[in-house]
């Protein structure tokens, strides 16, 4: 008796966990609303404005994917998660994708179980100090007092970099970007390292931004990108191909401002297979032919949300560099839709 | 009896297990336990097939990997290069050390502020009146949170002690240096012969026990009080501070100066530590303090009046009559205080401090990804703690307990 109940509840429940992990794609759609794991706030790539609407260069990202899968750029419920608790959100399901400046690692894909669909943008770790201390090189950092937020790849690279050049230094171990922001200004401590993107958003949002110089080594290579569960390969390709959407629209010109007119029908094949004008690449993933218009419509190409979030025009102000398309002497490529 | 129970055996029915009131206690706890084991059981049971399911069973050879971060207070070696076991131990070195300074802080604040609440002094009575309710009303987050902050923006930064008009600079001649990165203290140096001085001061210490116990037997033989606590004190410093003259100062003070980025040298306390340790004092101390005003007020009135009638003064009173009834009802709550300043610690991560939770289940977890193997050992650990804490209260609780003769 006692061992039937005990079975059954176990049935119930392994049953129960099995139909959680597998459809994603179908969980959102019966929310009704896309859970995005994006960073607690910084400027440029996941914020809320004064209205209280998030944007950014992530955000856009989460926006493309609900626009893809809902038909509605709005519907996303933006989780903020720090360096720390942004794995144990998204493992535990609590966010069906993050998209926050995460970098991937060989580890994080592998032994942590995530899948990182792609690369929305190609960084490196940087350092910033205080003008007024005179340093230029990252070399001359012997002693110093660092920032870093922990559970990130910062936090590792910035050991090994001392350590591979018989350096010391006083670790300060902070939660979120805003905390490091406090320290950092008030002299707590020397230099403030992160992604030399996070540092120009950063450093963007300083009252008087010029009494602070980016060191130019960078220490390591990390590529951002988006990431799911790993184990819902349906999922992971909706998200990786919408990401690929925005890419390949850039590159073949497809604009916020031209889709409608292009959605009418042009004579590159692969256009009108993006926009759902020829053959079906949506239903083969469950989503329907104009799954990638809507994703580019939302918030325009990758290049858009380029320039609008922390391109050159912006306080940010980052050059494309290495971010630049392909073909234009960049690494930001998307393999072919057909 | 004999007859009874056999006669309850011969017309025992299933349905007395519940109408039977001899037999209805014992078949409700049956269930109940019956019913626990198989929610225990089920929670187990899921966890560890949904940790399968995700490819990812219970193991913990994380804990032998290299960690590959750099932690700043270190009790024991350590490097970026260790494993996370021992980062584990690291920060659970740091979980003790802030445990135990708080423990010893706050009972005394506790016990000083506890007392002058029951003051005769109107305006000292209201002043801790109002200590106790402003820190106990507060979450102690928020008072951790707060001293941090303080810390910051108040005090300096080093780079400001630097040139030659500096705007900031060190306190009580040059041997203190108070920064937004914390305070850099002078530290002791032992050199050779400071093992002779640690000798002379650890016999001055068993001197001042037979003294106490000299002078107690003398009191209750001839009524002569001596002046114990002053002779105690002579005897704690006055040899050991001789011995360090004659020896030409074995024990030396190292003090911290400013180089390069930091204040370098010295003892370096972070204001990690002290925000957190100063929030937990504060906070515990004002429930201490309750804690102890009770336990005084449930003594008698009549025991002060006896004493004060054999002609005892007021600290005397406190300390001989007073004080020690009070503690058997002073610790009992005094323990909880203790389990819960030591679990109120690991709120350490708010202010960066890297105790246990900030090592392994901060970032161990994080860069291994094994949540429920750190999570589980951190609870372990904790409990562990705990226990340790109740035990040894509760022993000391037993010996203090009223001895009935
Ligand atoms: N790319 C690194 C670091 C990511 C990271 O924490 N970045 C910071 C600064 S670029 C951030 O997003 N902070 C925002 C926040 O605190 O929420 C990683 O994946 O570990």
């Amino acid at each position: 008796m006692k061992n039937t109940v005990l079975f059954g509840t176990v049935a119930a429940a392994s049953l129960a966990a099995g139909l959680a992990s597998a459809g994603t794609l179908d969980d959102v759609k019966a929310k009704g609303e896309l859970a995005c794991g994006v960073s607690t706030g910084l400027v440029g790539f996941a914020a809320p404005d004064a209205n209280g609407n998030w944007e950014g260069f992530d955000v856009s990202v989460c926006r493309a994917v609900a626009a893809a899968v809902l038909g509605d750029a709005n519907a996303v419920k933006f989780v903020p998660t720090t360096g720390k608790t942004r794995f144990t959100a998204l493992a535990s399901g609590e966010v069906d994708m993050l998209a926050r400046n995460t970098t991937w690692t060989f580890s994080r894909d592998v032994d942590l179980k995530f899948t990182f669909v792609g690369v929305n943008y190609y960084d490196g770790q940087g350092f910033m100090v205080p003008k007024e201390l005179g340093v230029s090189s990252a070399k001359e950092l012997d002693g110093a007092t660092v920032c870093i937020q922990t559970g990130t790849t910062t936090e590792l690279n910035l050991a090994d970099f001392f350590r591979s050049n018989g350096m010391s230094y006083e670790p300060v171990p902070i939660e979120t970007n805003a905390e490091a922001q406090q320290q950092f200004l008030s002299g707590a401590c020397d230099v403030f390292t992160t992604d030399a993107s996070g540092l120009a958003a950063t450093r963007a949002t300083f009252e008087n931004a010029d009494d602070y110089v980016l060191l130019p080594e960078i220490i390591s290579k990390e590529p951002l990108g988006p990431l799911v569960r790993q184990g819902d390969e349906q999922w992971g390709d909706i998200v990786r191909w919408t990401l690929n959407a925005l890419i390949s629209a850039e590159e073949l010109g497809i604009t916020s401002a031209n889709i409608e007119e292009m959605s009418a029908g042009t004579n590159n094949p692969e256009i009108n297979r993006i926009l759902g004008t020829e053959g079906d690449l949506g239903g083969m993933f469950g989503l329907d032919k104009e799954w990638a218009k809507r994703a580019i419509a939302a918030n325009g190409n990758y290049g858009e949300i380029f320039e609008k979030n922390i391109g050159e025009n912006t306080a940010i102000g980052l050059a494309r560099g290495l971010n630049a398309q392909w073909k234009q002497g960049g690494l930001i490529y998307s393999p072919p839709f057909r | 009896m004999a007859m009874a129970d056999q006669e309850a055996k011969q017309s025992f029915r299933l349905s007395m297990l519940i109408y039977d009131s001899r037999y209805r206690a014992m078949t409700i706890q049956v269930v109940a336990l019956i019913l626990f084991i198989i929610g225990a059981g089920w929670l187990v049971n899921n966890a560890a097939q949904n940790l399968a399911a995700l490819g990812k069973p219970l193991s913990f050879g994380f804990l032998s990997q290299p960690a590959g971060y750099d932690i700043n207070q270190r009790l024991i070696e350590y490097t970026s290069q260790s494993t996370h076991g021992r980062a584990a131990i690291v920060g659970l070195l740091n979980t003790l050390l802030v445990a135990t300074v708080g423990c010893i802080l706050a009972t005394i604040l506790g016990v000083t502020i506890g007392v002058l609440r029951l003051s005769k002094n109107w305006l000292v009575a209201r002043l801790m009146t109002v200590y106790i309710e402003t820190f106990r009303n507060v979450p102690v987050l928020l008072w951790i949170v707060f001293t941090m902050a303080i810390f910051i923006e108040v005090f300096p930064a080093p780079r400001e002690f630097k040139g030659a008009d500096p705007s900031a600079t060190m306190k009580l001649w040059d041997s203190v240096a108070l920064t937004n990165r914390g305070v850099f203290i002078p530290k002791p140096v032992f050199e050779s012969g400071s093992g002779i001085v640690g000798i002379v001061f650890l016999l001055s210490l068993v001197g001042i026990w037979f003294f106490r116990r000299w002078a107690r037997a003398k009191q209750e033989a001839t009524g002569v009080i001596l002046p114990t606590f002053w002779i105690s004190l002579g005897i704690f410093f006055i040899p050991a501070i001789a011995t360090q003259i004659i020896l030409g100062n074995p024990i030396s003070l190292e003090y911290p100066v400013l180089k390069g980025f930091n204040f370098k040298g010295g003892l370096h306390l972070r204001n990690s530590f002290l925000s957190l340790t100063a929030a937990l004092v504060i906070y515990t101390s004002a429930f201490i303090a309750e804690a102890v005003r009770s336990g005084i007020m449930a003594i008698s009135k009549g025991q002060t009046e006896a004493a004060a009638a054999l002609g005892l003064r007021y600290n005397r009173i406190m300390s001989l009559v007073i004080l020690p009834q009070a503690m058997r009802v002073i610790i009992p709550p005094l323990i909880s205080q203790y389990l819960n300043l030591t679990k109120n610690s690991s709120l350490a991560i708010a202010v960066g401090y890297m105790d246990i939770t900030g090592t392994l289940m901060g970032i161990t977890l994080n860069q291994t990804g094994r949540e429920m193997e750190t999570v589980l050992l951190t609870m372990l650990i904790y409990l562990t703690i705990s226990l340790i804490i109740s035990t040894a209260m509760n022993v000391y609780n037993n010996s203090i307990a009223l001895k009935e003769r």
